[in-house]
């Protein structure tokens, strides 16, 4: 049997389709994982770098944070968090945060330093804020990269919430570990399309976001 | 008037970008800061809106010290231009020129007709307005950012080397604009450019700065030509500051004669009655056709094609000694051709008469400089 | 405090290795892959150079193999492979190889056209160009791929426990909780985190000896004392 074969019966399968094991109450909770990790993260990182990046200070020290946090094996913090905490969200959130803020916060970073210096000086000069400068000067202009981060981190929470299921939580997760144990392929191998047609999905939105959001003026230059 | 009152910036490493500078900034004039890089010509600018705070000494405007009043107030009272205009690449050139009055709390379309109203006083076509920045040129870019200065009429223009990142031609196209715009506006305008021949060109008044931020002269260009204050000075003017200077004298005085000039249907009394070497044709209009000795002229078959090229022509009203000058030299005969404004002959003047009114020129500037002292 | 640092470096018998032989194991599961994703990821990216028109389809390939989990990648693979070291390093070479051909790509593009120029007028050929200006102007961003990749590789091997404990360091983890000893895990992510850290800084001390010509301090370039004064 080839890996088509399996995808093929996994979803031609009535019994997969419904009830708290189904494809959309799995999908659904990894959607969860997913949004609700991506939000913490989002809010750690970018704050810390839109502001580090728009003075020009603290580089340094952020790429330490970053270095330290992508460092941190994901799945090993997983189950020492589920040893230290007890099973429940906290502790699949706390590595799947701390895989997220890096990219965050040095693509944040990284955008609002390379945004060309002068119409900043042009902004101060006229008289601008410097909250203004940041929100109306310099994030359009640093928005496709900064983009491209949170895109990312998106794309590395969803294939990550997988593990969640190694310490008894839902998601999509759940075919792939769940199948490995029965050693019910067609199931892993189910699990692992949901996820990447997710993943799919992500960059899908992240593109169309980036279409509406970013002026024609930054897309085109 | 700015009153820049022995200003100094020393900062935190030690090196002292400008060393109690003092200078008076005329109002409705273009005063010009020019320098080598490091004579800390920028730091003064900046120093005019607070981007740079000073560590010593005083900057009044209107004679009050611009330390009293809130820095995005004092900044949104002055127009800023800088070196590749420092568009904003996301907004469209329209929105970009209304940034301050927007700031200022005008309505969206108030702004926006302002806006359009600057477009066309700098000269850029309307249909731009919707276009964003990248798809203009350089020189279009800057006329941009002159008009965004310009949006809220503010009363003084603070201009940092606006011209320098164009070419050539599209730089003398904006400076000719710049001058035209000042005419009609008649802003308090402080300039920055390490291009002396600009300095000379736009200055109503010129500052020499010198590295370490000492002030080496300041004067009018016409001056500064004719009595460079130092050898650093003399140096950074460059060669032919003589000649330059003569772009300060106007033409208008210069004698004309129009003895040697003659019809293409001249007689033949009219070939031989002048005593000159040479004799310039005009065609029917008065036009000029070009040059000829009068041995080589034939009464009644004159032909145009046969004659040698008058050269560049010069209009007394408006070009300087040094244009006629110019023409003189590179006239086949040695003569200038003075035309009006339509291009007709008023006369010719030779390279000796020229000469003669240079040296009355500078006598005259002499004895000015005698009652200025 | 001794009886603690004595249960920590006590592995259990069954994983056949000793600490430090675990954490050879590790290096070489994380390692392997990602120098078998350099040796790929250079051709590719030099033929996505050549034809750019090839640059978009091959990255978006690779970003869809990025998204398939490595769970899902190691399992699936069993089938082919079996439960071996093999499994684990496929799907890390194959993430080696997404980080690394972008950054390969990048890397040599920003290479500025001049200085391309002045290499070919001063008449290097192809190839000589490609390794005396191309790649070397490029290391800087070569490596900053090579640390992404090296780093997540290594968190990475660890996930192998799970298929029949090929793990490494990993498996750690699994005999953590059937002995019931937290100290083990500890051992695990505590090890895990300090090797990323440690190959980490080595790769920025090769950058640094690779090209002795970039200022040192790169984070953040040095902004004039004017811009800063503005900024306050």
């Amino acid at each position: 049997m080839n890996v088509l074969n399996f995808v093929n019966a996994f979803f031609s399968d009535s019994a997969h389709w419904q009830g708290y094991d189904g494809i959309p109450a799995r999908l659904g909770e990894h959607v969860r994982y997913t949004l609700e990790a991506l939000a913490l993260a989002a809010a750690i990182g970018l704050p810390v770098g839109l502001v580090t990046g728009h003075y020009g200070r603290g580089g340094n020290a952020l790429s330490l944070v970053a270095t330290a946090g992508r460092a941190l094996p994901s799945f090993g913090l997983l189950v020492l968090m589920t040893t230290l905490l007890g099973f429940g969200m906290l502790p699949v959130m706390i590595p799947l945060v701390v895989l997220a803020v890096p990219p965050i916060l040095v693509t944040t970073y990284e955008a609002m330093r390379s945004v060309d210096p002068s119409p900043v000086d042009a902004a101060r000069g006229m008289g601008m804020h410097e909250s203004r400068i940041l929100f109306q000067v310099e994030l359009p202009v640093a928005l496709p990269l900064i983009l491209s981060g949170l895109r990312s981190a998106a794309i590395q929470i969803v294939s990550t919430a997988t593990i969640a299921a190694y310490v008894s939580l839902g998601g999509l997760g759940r075919y792939i570990v769940d199948g490995l144990y029965q050693r019910n392929y067609e199931k892993v191998v189910g699990g692992a399309t949901l996820v990447a047609v997710l993943a799919l999905v992500t960059l899908a939105l992240f593109w169309a976001a980036a279409r509406a959001a970013v002026s024609p003026g930054v897309r085109r230059s | 008037m700015i009153r820049i009152d022995s200003v100094t910036k020393r900062y935190p490493d030690g090196t002292v970008a400008v060393d109690r500078l003092s200078l008076e900034i005329p109002d409705r004039s273009i005063t010009v800061l020019v320098g080598p890089s490091g004579c800390g010509k920028t730091t003064t600018l900046r120093m005019i809106n607070r981007m740079v705070e000073p560590s010593e000494g005083t900057i009044l405007l209107d004679g009050e010290d611009i330390q009293r009043q809130p820095v995005t107030t004092l900044r949104r009272s002055m127009g800023y231009v800088i070196q590749n205009a420092g568009l904003f690449q996301h907004r469209t050139i329209v929105d970009n020129i209304a940034t301050v009055p927007r700031m200022l709390g005008w309505g969206k379309q108030k702004a926006r007709a302002r806006a359009a109203e600057l477009m066309e006083r700098v000269g850029l076509d309307a249909a731009l307005a919707k276009r964003y920045p990248y798809q203009l040129s350089g020189g279009q870019q800057q006329r941009v950012g002159v008009a965004r200065a310009l949006a809220a009429d503010p009363p003084v223009l603070l201009m940092d080397e606006p011209f320098s990142a164009v070419d050539p031609v599209v730089r003398k196209g904006l400076q000719d604009e710049l001058l035209r715009i000042q005419d009609e506006l008649g802003k308090t305008i402080v300039f920055v450019t390490h291009d002396i021949d600009e300095a000379i060109k736009l200055g109503t008044m010129v500052a020499v700065m010198r590295t370490g931020g000492h002030l080496a002269q300041y004067a009018p260009p016409a001056e500064l030509l004719s009595g460079p204050a130092d050898a650093f000075v003399e140096d950074f003017l460059g060669g032919d500051r003589g000649i330059r200077r003569l772009s300060f004298f106007p033409s208008a005085r210069l004698e004309l004669t129009s003895d040697p000039v003659i019809p293409l249907d001249a007689t033949a009394e009219q070939i031989a009655a002048p005593d000159a070497p040479y004799l310039l044709v005009t065609d029917a209009d008065g036009r000029p056709l070009g040059w000829s000795a009068p041995r080589d002229l034939v009464a009644g078959d004159i032909r145009p094609e046969r004659l040698l090229s008058h050269g560049r022509p010069f209009v007394p009203g408006t070009d300087s000694l040094r244009v006629a000058l110019d023409c003189a030299v590179l006239s086949p005969t040695g003569w200038a051709v003075a035309v009006d404004t339509g291009g007709r002959v008023t006369g010719v003047v030779s390279q000796a008469t020229i000469g003669e009114a240079i040296r009355s020129a500078h006598a005259a500037g002499r004895d000015d400089e005698k009652v200025a002292g | 405090m001794n009886g603690f640092l004595h249960d920590f470096f006590d592995i259990p018998s069954d994983l056949q290795h000793s600490w430090i032989g675990l954490v050879g194991l590790h290096l070489r599961e994380a390692l392997l892959p990602v120098a078998a994703g350099l040796l790929l990821a250079l051709p590719i990216a030099q033929l996505c150079i050549r034809f750019r028109w090839l640059y978009p389809p091959v990255l978006g390939i690779t970003t869809v193999l990025y998204a398939v989990p490595s769970l899902a990648f190691f399992v699936v693979l069993i089938n082919y492979t079996g439960q071996t070291e093999l499994t684990v390093m496929i799907p890390l070479a194959v993430y080696s190889l997404v980080v690394l051909v972008p950054a390969i790509v990048d890397g040599v593009r920003s290479v500025p056209q001049e200085t391309l120029s002045a290499a070919t007028a001063m008449g290097f050929g192809p190839l000589r160009r490609y390794f005396q200006v191309q790649l070397p102007i490029a290391v800087p961003a070569i490596i900053a791929g090579l640390r992404v990749a090296t780093v997540s590789s290594i968190s990475l091997v660890s996930v192998g426990m799970l298929i029949g404990n090929q793990g490494a360091l990993g498996n750690l983890l699994h005999d953590a909780q059937i002995y019931n000893r937290p100290e083990l895990t500890w051992n695990s992510v505590i090890t895990t985190a300090l090797l990323a850290i440690l190959v980490d800084a080595l790769l920025v001390l090769v950058r640094v000896l690779l090209t002795p010509w970039m200022p040192s301090g790169t984070a953040g370039r040095k902004q004039a004392p004017a811009l800063k004064d503005a900024a306050r």
